[in-house]
């Protein structure tokens, strides 16, 4: 594997990571998190539909008319994400089933979008296809990790196997039921990005405004 | 040289790549709708064995299907009917057809379902003492979508035996969790008409006392889900009020249907 090929696939993942950084995506990020297993599958759908649209798209991206660009883009995403929901359909129809809505939403994801018309109509095919897995990992390891405390501490179990021991079954654990509310998701997301941003601090962004000294009585 | 940036160039770039993604998601639809239709049929009849608390672990569904008697009910009489086939009978299709279906307005459409089917489909569960469960079809809408599911009765015809819902686009994890299992045991046990032979059983905010009067009749909300809950509540109160099964049910009791 070549330095640049490794840079394209990994940069996403921490340096540049879509949710992270990009704050692309949150929506499904939000939703579908509360049960490992499902989020898993969504990180697999969004990964495949990314790669396969930046890769048809930076195919055609010669022929594109400019005036059309995105309108091309939204109907080559949107066929491959049918696609997809068709194959779950029929291949792991109960995860479809709790997906419902959510697969069909990856056409409006801000990621597969983003990734489309930013990197796929100025870059070779191959390349592009690399990008849009990178970006997929870069999504996937936020939603996993999102997907691990949400359901370990929401429900004590992870991919549905029973970890910690709930009140309910005669456990111990009281589970907290906020972590599988959707806006636990966005402090855990609030979270994530602070660590990041202390470690690398070149992500900070410059302040757009500077807090005033408070304006003196006899001034006013 | 072919110029993209022309109307005609982009005419034809729209045209073409039109038709190349409608061959591919058109051939997706189509070749994989056998599959499609199999994982239904199998989820179907999980359901309803799931709604009867029959559905055994490590037995192939199809086999304990075997032990399910399906019959038609003529809604309009509460009498069983043999004018259909059950076989082939789809009670969601007839729901559609103005000649097998009737319309319902204003406060009969409870359930905002707007046409309701004739002839509908039952499943009988016999046990050694006559009727040991009796698995009724139910559908409703709730906040996005329309629910379909089943509500399983004991021999009693009514105290509730489960419920499940095999088809909804619910927000997951709000309105969602209808399928959540320890929800859905909250039904079991539960009571259907008061001592006068109304429909009581509703859903309502917030949980259930259960040293209050009535509380049998009564199922705790979803939080955070109340039209879901909402919809849920009067779908049980259409299918299993006047214009759905009660007239079958008090029929069935009294051996007449």
């Amino acid at each position: 594997m070549t330095e640049k090929t490794k840079d394209i696939l990994f940069k996403p993942v921490v340096e540049n990571n879509p949710i992270a950084l990009q704050i692309l995506g949150i929506c499904s990020a939000l939703a579908v998190t509360s049960q490992l297993s499902v989020a898993l599958v969504m990180c697999l759908a969004l990964t495949v539909v990314t790669a396969f649209s930046n890769f048809f798209v930076s195919l055609v991206r010669n022929y594109i008319p400019g005036n059309i660009r995105i309108i091309v883009q939204m109907t080559i995403i949107a066929s491959l994400v049918i696609v997809v929901d068709q194959v779950l359909k029929a291949v792991a129809y109960d995860v479809s089933k709790q997906l419902s809505v959510f697969v069909g939403l990856i056409i409006t994801n801000c990621i597969v979008m983003g990734r489309a018309e930013a990197y796929a109509m100025k870059n070779p095919p191959v390349a592009s296809f690399l990008d849009g897995i990178g970006n997929g990992l870069g999504y996937s390891v936020i939603l996993i990790a999102l997907a691990v405390i949400r359901e370990l501490f929401g429900s004590g179990s992870l991919l549905g196997i029973q970890i910690l021991p709930v009140v309910s079954t005669g456990g111990w654990y009281v589970p907290n039921g906020l972590l599988l509310l959707p806006p636990s998701a966005f402090f855990l997301i609030g979270g994530f990005i602070w660590v990041l941003r202390t470690f690398k601090t070149d992500q900070v962004e410059a302040a757009d405004f500077e807090m005033a000294p408070n304006t003196r009585a006899e001034v006013a | 040289m072919f110029n993209k940036d022309t109307v005609g160039g982009t005419l034809s770039v729209a045209l073409i790549l039109c038709v190349v993604c409608s061959i591919v998601v058109a051939s997706s639809a189509v070749l994989l709708r056998p599959m499609q239709q199999a994982n239904k049929d199998l989820d179907r009849k999980t359901n309803i064995l799931a709604a009867a608390g029959l559905l055994k672990e490590g037995v192939s569904v199809d086999s304990q299907f075997e032990d399910i008697t399906v019959r038609a009910v003529d809604l309009n009489t509460g009498k069983f009917t043999d004018s259909v086939d059950v076989a082939i009978y789809d009670q969601r299709k007839a729901s559609k057809d103005p000649a097998q279906s009737e319309e319902l307005v204003g406060s009969d459409d409870l359930a905002k379902i707007s046409r309701r089917a004739n002839i509908a489909t039952v499943y009988i569960v016999e046990g050694s003492e006559g009727i040991d469960k009796v698995i009724l079809p139910v559908k409703g809408y709730g906040l996005w979508s329309t629910l379909y599911g089943f509500i399983a009765l004991e021999g009693d015809l009514n105290t509730v035996a489960g419920l499940g819902f095999y088809e909804h686009a619910e927000t997951p994890g709000l309105g969602g969790e209808v399928d959540n299992p320890v929800w859905k045991a909250k039904w079991v046990g539960k009571k259907v008409f008061d001592s006068e032979g109304k429909t009581a059983l509703t859903i309502i905010k917030g949980s259930v006392d259960a040293s209050r009067d009535g509380s049998e009749y009564q199922i705790d909300g979803l939080s955070g889900a109340t039209l879901t809950s909402r919809g849920v509540s009067n779908l049980i109160q259409f299918w299993l009020g006047d214009n759905g099964f009660a007239p079958f049910l008090v029929k069935l009791k009294e051996g007449e249907a």
